[in-house]
């Protein structure tokens, strides 16, 4: 087996381009799906049942369907209802963010309810609001054992950005085909890729293990 | 100053609070005694609502505080609670903690609420331990920083939820002696516990509770030598 570094290295722009791209959507995926999250984590922990329902049902049409099958709705059907023409990275990252934010909104429900009711009974009995409550007592807990599960869910994000790929995202996965295709090669496009998903899902664990230490008081 | 009136309390269909009437006047020390599961924590907890109540009412001087009009969270800064498990805040500091819900919920400037706050760790105790988590302390220090907290809003009343029962015995001591002070100081306190030595000494009157009633009400020394119900005489003659 000759493995060609020369086409790699004619590559390497634009995968450079596409690692950026990935980083990008990766970075809005997670920055929109998680202000979304914690609105929809909210909604669905209200008490009132009507109201909670339809967060209900958004979490489980996102965590329940492939978001391939989602990409796919948004980026063909979606987007152009409201564009009239479709745009794979508005569509991409609309999907990455809806499908994120299903999973942060549950991170966000259990980081809170994991925290002792007696925290929120201490806090009352002090004369607190429920909003003070929240967030003086409850949300600096429950946000500390929230940054794991959360962490796991921006690892999940930037390698299911690759998806994007399909529906011509031009990141990493979609240089990494069109390389494939202009030289029937596998070995050096995938290898390349899935190198490149690596230094960036580790850095991203390095990053987070690092933040989980500094917030450690107990 | 707390006038409880046909208290009623149901969790589902299991009612465990049957028909409660009971007066505190101002300063006194009530002690509540009897087994497990008669009752006496639930009642403590509807008396700051910690627990929505079923039926009857609470006055706390003069305002009715299940009547939904009644700013709920201004009655709560005038009744401290102690609870068996401490509910120290873990994420902030001892200082922290005790400044917290002047300076958030009464505006008191931070360093107000820092003096003030150093002053009562000082009267628990446990002034040098300012700066330190609670995942530092002992079970004795740290309820005895939950009751320096408490004091900090300055309540009128102070409620102490099984205080020491989450304690090793060898600190149980230490917390009893700050509620002393405290009695001793004219504080008007209701304590459920099974301190019976504390209930003795420091209660102006102690009342027993069984399956959701109050059985019997007195001054200690003659409930505790001379209980005039059955079920005192038993509950006594297993603890004492």
């Amino acid at each position: 087996m000759d493995f060609r570094f020369d086409i790699i290295a004619e590559y390497a722009p634009f995968l450079l381009k596409g690692t950026l791209l990935t980083i990008g959507l990766s970075l809005a995926g997670i920055l929109i799906g998680t202000v979304l999250g914690l609105l929809i984590g909210l909604g669905k922990m209200v008490n009132n049942k009507l109201i909670a329902l339809p967060f209900s049902l958004y979490i489980t049409f996102f965590r329940g369907t492939p978001l391939f099958v989602q990409i796919l709705l948004i980026h063909f059907g979606v987007v152009p209802a409201f564009l009239g023409h479709t745009n794979a990275v508005a569509a991409a990252i609309l999907a990455l963010s809806l499908n994120a934010a299903a999973y942060i909104a549950e991170i966000f429900r259990a980081g809170i309810q994991s925290i002792d009711r007696g925290q929120m009974e201490a806090a009352r009995s002090l004369g607190m609001t429920h909003g003070q409550a929240m967030r003086h007592v409850i949300l600096p807990q429950a946000f500390k054992r929230m940054i794991p599960p959360l962490g796991n869910e921006f690892i999940v994000l930037i390698k299911e950005s690759s998806l994007a790929a399909v529906i011509t995202a031009p990141e990493i996965m979609y240089w990494g085909r069109a390389m494939a295709g202009q030289y029937y090669k596998v070995w050096e496009p995938y290898l390349t890729a899935a190198l490149i998903y690596l230094i960036l899902t580790i850095s991203l664990s390095f990053i987070l293990s690092r933040l989980e230490r500094r917030l450690k008081t107990e | 100053m707390i006038k409880i009136q046909n208290l009623k309390k149901s969790f589902g269909t299991n009612e465990v609070l049957k028909d409660i009437n009971l007066t505190i006047k101002p300063q006194e020390v009530v002690v509540v005694i009897g087994p497990s599961g008669s009752g006496k924590s639930t009642l403590l907890r509807c008396i700051n609502l910690l627990e929505s109540i079923t039926g009857g009412h609470i006055y706390i001087e003069g305002k009715d505080i299940t009547d939904k009009k009644n700013n709920l969270n201004k009655m709560r800064e005038e009744v401290g609670m102690v609870f068996q498990q401490f509910n120290l805040f873990p994420h902030k500091t001892v200082i922290e903690n005790i400044m917290l819900a002047p300076v958030k919920v009464r505006n008191v400037p931070a360093e107000t609420a820092r003096a003030r706050g150093l002053e009562l760790l000082r009267k628990v105790g446990l002034e040098e331990k300012a700066e330190a988590y609670p995942s530092s302390l002992s079970g004795g220090q740290k309820q005895r920083v939950a009751i320096a907290r408490a004091l900090a809003m300055e309540p009128k009343i102070m409620l102490f939820d099984e205080p020491t029962s989450a304690l090793d015995p060898e600190v149980v001591g230490e917390v009893l002696e700050v509620m002393k002070q405290l009695a001793k100081e004219g504080m008007t306190m209701v304590v459920v516990t099974h301190e019976m030595g504390f209930a003795r000494e420091v209660g102006d009157r102690v009342i027993f509770m069984d399956g959701g009633y109050i059985v019997e009400e007195n001054e200690p020394i003659p409930l505790f030598e001379n209980p005039q119900q059955e079920r005192t005489q038993a509950f006594l003659s297993k603890v004492l």
